[in-house]
């Protein structure tokens, strides 16, 4: 038995090429679902990532009391200097945290991109930062440092040429990388200079804590707290980050399966087509083996085969256009936590293009089965007039 | 029979493929409806948006406040209606999850700048008597089981009282409806004068709503007022209604070159099934095609038959796809809900589904059309 | 009697590859109005060539074919199919009815080229399937009748829309001896009663019996006419 289903099988998948037209069908279809979904996905993972891969858990964001974004805090000298000196606070970095409207290179419509004044200790706490290109700004100098991800998505945001923010002129003096995550999508500027420019007076944004252990972030969190001096909040960067990731990631992985799923239905159908034909044009050939005593079974085996063979090839289609089109392709949208434009890469991982396999794998299996019974069902006599 | 009716026939030649063919189109007209009703609402906009209010914000960025004093500058521009104003106050009632707008606001002027509001004439006199008072759609008061007379209590982050206290406490006078509910935002309104006393920061809003009587002008007034601050300390942007929610809906990124990408996948694969369907059945009926010759069919006719069969099933399954898009549409609605978008077909959009399954039938159908034409009556029945 | 059909020095020659083969060598043949004849001779003689040239499908290469008052050779290829809708009633061997079509339907499909009605279409429908005497199987498809029956089909088909002459391909050849005379006994009537002017290619001797007149052709030329 075993026999006769490896020989079926190979005869017909050696025959394969000569229905290329319409085998095409096949694969296009479900290479498409494939590819739509992993890039979706792909999409989803990049965003997520951004987020994921920002902030260190020895690092913590003092904002003031009730702001859940670096935006709507403020927090005046005093307060400051408290929380500067407390125990177990190992660098503190002051912080300005601003947008500006800067037109986006894709529509060419102005978007909020990120400004932020950062002094040494920043620099000095985050060692995810570096440059990649030029050199980093010349404290008290008009000079700014872009992230990569502002750089490829914001007009004008390169490397030497000057971006009016505001009411004043900047130098783009470097270009940074810090790691994939969200930082990459700010302008980073000399916090005095920046204080001076966007007329923020005594005070700063938020402040940035490297402590001595994680477990100090939940401890300052209660100092603070019991201080009646202070109404600020502290969180710890990686928790931060992660609530700035919100539901975003969520919808378009959601927004992914969803639009893969209608097209996986209209693949389906595709699939059978495609299957139904090849057992129509096969019909003599079927109906002669089952004539000279093959089994049914090798039958519904060789067409299950087929419609497998070609899921497997169009899945793998699928997803090296979204690996080769969308792998580490670039965009940015609005953030809701923090009100200004996030870039992110798209990322397809081994993972999303092993799901989409498995996805094609099921459609194959769908576009094959019903064909594959009715090839099983074929009266011989009938079949043998090629009716 | 109709000429109609006996493409309709040959279509049944082979109901399995015909109808798995069918399917296949309705499902990426409907993935296409649904989808460029997706790009709609985001690159679209509002649809009341308003081409004869003006929105006049901070130059730098919508996040920066404005003195109030630009108010009785802007109502004397030339051709400016009336002004009023609104500020972002953030804040969050329960929970952050439960997000609606709340704008602290002038409650006379702004509904006489929102006619698409409608507000009870006792309610509006008790909003703007009422110190702590507010209102909000009836929807959202339904959504969160308000009533008149509730207090309301909100956690500031961006405007904490002058005295430190994050939470603020509203009394809700009443509700207000939208003449029409598609595309209407909820805001959650109360008054500017309990806002900037609270504060204690007094004589800042955050942007102001603008009603010029000649639409046509926009432009030029817009001009005109920036050019009133243009070198003051606050500067300020000025663009419709329309334009700026446009221009906010950017920012939350191309959906529409999205959409179109998947778009192309799909009616790339669909024009292949149906291309390598219609080619099949042509092969399978030469020698049919050429009794219909003998018969005294001409060529152009018999070429219309023939395509007129993939246009029937293009335009049948678009047409199919179109409408079970109208019933998919409020699932993916409850699906996306918290995008807070309004979710909903469009005209221009089910009028271009139409158009692109035209397209599509003839793409599909004018290949063996012409192949069908060409077709020589001898030979194709030596054929047989 | 007033002829018809009249083909006179009528070649007619196919590219095949490279060679040129001259299947038809100079016909000249005249056939009256109401005749019925056959056209007899070996396989690859051109009887169907002849017929095709007859029945308007396909065009001399030099002569000329006057068929019912019109040299169709000077007719462009739309005229030329208004010209067989309205004069030339096809038969073939294997019938070629439309499968997908019921029998009235496939009757009835000559008629769309008419600016008749749907309801006149459908009467003269019924009205050639009733000369055919199938008027009780006007609803079953090509596929649940037998040979002689499609058969019959065709040949209602054939003179539904009133075409003065029928063109017959070998109407016998597939069909059994006792459904092969039904069919002939019904071109007689046709040709009897109806006035129709038959041209019919066929191998059977019993079947050109019943032609009044029967044309032999070998080789691309007429070799004998015997009445």
């Amino acid at each position: 038995m075993l026999g006769q289903i490896v020989r079926i099988t190979l005869l017909n998948l050696r025959n394969l090429p000569s229905r290329l037209g319409s085998s095409s069908v096949i694969v296009v279809g479900i290479g498409g679902v494939v590819g739509v979904m992993v890039a979706i996905l792909a999409m989803a993972t990049g965003f997520a990532a951004t987020f994921e891969s920002a902030g260190a858990p020895d690092r913590a964001i003092v904002l003031r009391g009730g702001s859940d974004s670096e935006l709507s805090s403020g927090i005046g000298q005093d307060a400051l200097g408290i929380v500067a000196s407390m125990e177990g606070v190992l660098l503190a970095s002051r912080e300005l945290y601003t947008v500006a409207d800067v037109p986006k290179r894709s529509s060419g419509t102005d978007a909020n991109l990120i400004v932020r004044g950062v002094t040494g200790a920043g620099f000095e706490m985050r060692d995810e930062v570096r440059i990649v290109a030029g050199r980093t700004f010349t404290p008290g100098k008009g000079e700014l440092i872009a992230g990569r991800g502002a750089s490829v998505e914001f007009a004008g945001i390169d490397l030497g040429s000057t971006v009016k923010l505001r009411q004043t002129e900047w130098t783009i003096v470097g270009i940074f990388e810090a790691g994939g995550s969200a930082y990459e999508s700010e302008l980073w500027v000399d916090f005095p200079v920046a204080q001076s420019a966007f007329r923020w007076g005594g005070g700063a944004s938020s402040l940035r804590l490297l402590v001595d252990s994680p477990e100090r972030v939940a401890e300052l969190g209660e100092r603070v707290d019991a201080d009646p001096r202070l109404d600020l909040a502290v969180f710890g960067e990686k928790e931060f980050f992660n609530r700035q990731k919100g539901d975003l990631a969520d919808t378009i992985e959601m927004f992914g399966y969803l639009v893969a799923a209608i097209m996986a239905v209209g693949a389906a159908f595709a699939a059978l087509n495609t299957m139904y034909a090849a057992v129509v044009s096969r019909t003599v050939e079927i109906a002669t083996l089952r004539a000279l005593g093959f089994g049914a079974l090798p039958v519904v085996v060789s067409v299950m085969a087929e419609a497998l063979a070609l899921a497997v090839f169009g899945g793998a289609l699928g997803a090296a256009v979204a690996y080769f089109g969308f792998n580490g392709f670039t965009v940015s949208t609005l953030s809701d936590a923090s009100f200004s434009q996030i870039a992110f890469d798209f990322a397809v991982t081994t993972e999303l293009m092993a799901t989409g396999l498995v996805w094609a794998l099921l459609l194959g299996a769908v576009g094959g089965l019903f064909p594959a019974v009715r090839a099983a069902l074929l009266p011989i006599t009938l079949a043998l007039r090629g009716e | 029979m109709s000429p109609v009716g006996f493409v309709w026939a040959n279509l049944h030649r082979r109901p399995v493929r015909t109808y798995l063919t069918l399917c296949s189109v309705l499902i990426a007209f409907s993935l296409f409806v649904l989808l460029r009703t997706l790009a709609v609402v985001f690159v679209g906009g509002n649809d009341l948006a308003s081409g004869s209010r003006l929105v006049v914000s901070g130059k730098y960025s919508i996040i920066d406040s404005l003195p109030i004093s630009q108010q009785r500058a802007i109502a004397q521009v030339d051709g400016v209606d009336a002004v009023t104003h609104q500020t972002w106050f953030g804040g969050n009632y329960q929970d952050p999850r439960n997000f609606f707008p709340k704008y602290p606001v002038e409650p006379r002027a702004h509904f006489d700048m929102y006619p698409e509001s409608v507000i009870a004439p006792e309610v509006l006199e008790a909003f703007a008597r009422t110190r702590t008072g507010a209102v909000a759609p009836a929807e959202l008061a339904a959504k969160f089981g308000w009533e008149a007379g509730d207090k309301i209590p909100i956690e500031a982050d961006i405007w904490p009282m002058r005295d430190g206290n994050r939470r603020w406490e509203f009394d809700l006078v009443g509700t207000y409806t939208f003449k029409d509910e598609d595309g209407a935002q909820p805001v959650f309104l109360f008054n500017h004068d309990y806002f900037a006393e609270a504060t204690g920061i007094r004589g800042i809003v955050g942007w102001y709503m603008v009603r010029i009587a000649e639409p046509q002008r926009a432009g030029e007034i817009a001009k005109a007022i920036d050019a009133l601050f243009e070198h003051s300390m606050n500067p300020t942007k000025t663009a419709t209604e329309d334009e700026y929610s446009r221009a906010f809906a950017q920012q939350v990124g191309d959906l529409g070159l999205m959409a179109n990408s998947i778009l192309s996948a799909v009616f790339f694969t669909i024009l292949l099934l149906t291309a390598v369907v219609m080619h099949r059945a042509f092969r399978e009926r030469v020698p049919e095609l050429a009794v219909l010759k003998t018969l005294g069919f001409s060529d152009g006719r018999v070429a219309l038959l023939v395509l007129g069969e993939s246009l029937l099933l293009c335009l049948f399954g678009g047409l199919l796809g179109i409408c079970s898009a109208f019933v998919l549409t409020p699932v993916v609605a409850l699906f996306l809900e918290f995008l807070r978008l309004d979710f909903e077909l469009h005209w221009p959009t089910v009028g271009s589904g139409l158009g692109i399954a035209l397209a599509l039938g003839l793409v599909v159908g004018v290949p063996p059309a012409v192949a069908a034409r060409r077709l020589t009556i001898a030979e194709a029945l030596r054929r047989n | 009697m007033e002829s018809i059909i009249d083909l006179t020095d009528v070649h007619k020659s196919f590219v095949k590859g490279s060679e040129v083969v001259e299947v038809l060598k100079g016909i000249d043949l005249a056939i009256g109005k109401g005749e019925f004849v056959a056209l007899m001779g070996p396989s690859g003689s051109g009887k169907t060539t002849l017929l095709n040239l007859v029945g308007g499908i396909d065009r001399a290469t030099a002569g000329d074919v006057v068929v019912a008052g019109e040299d169709i050779g000077g007719l462009s290829s739309g005229d030329l199919a208004k010209w067989r809708a309205a004069n030339i009633g096809f038969v073939f061997q294997f019938y070629n009815l439309l499968p997908v079509l019921n029998a009235e339907r496939n009757v009835e499909l000559p008629l769309l080229l008419t600016k008749l009605s749907a309801k006149e279409r459908r009467r003269n429908a019924a009205t050639a399937l009733q000369v055919v005497g199938l008027a009780d199987r006007a609803r079953h498809k090509p596929g649940e009748l037998s040979g002689g029956q499609q058969q019959r089909v065709a040949i209602a088909r054939a003179i539904v829309a009133d075409a003065p002459i029928l063109v017959c391909d070998e109407p016998t050849g597939d069909l059994d001896r006792e459904t092969a005379d039904e069919i002939l006994d019904l071109l007689d009537i046709l040709s009897r009663d109806h006035g129709k002017t038959i041209v019919m290619v066929t191998h059977d001797p019993k079947a050109a019996s019943h032609a009044k007149r029967v044309a032999r052709l070998d080789k691309g030329r007429l070799t004998q006419e015997a009445a």
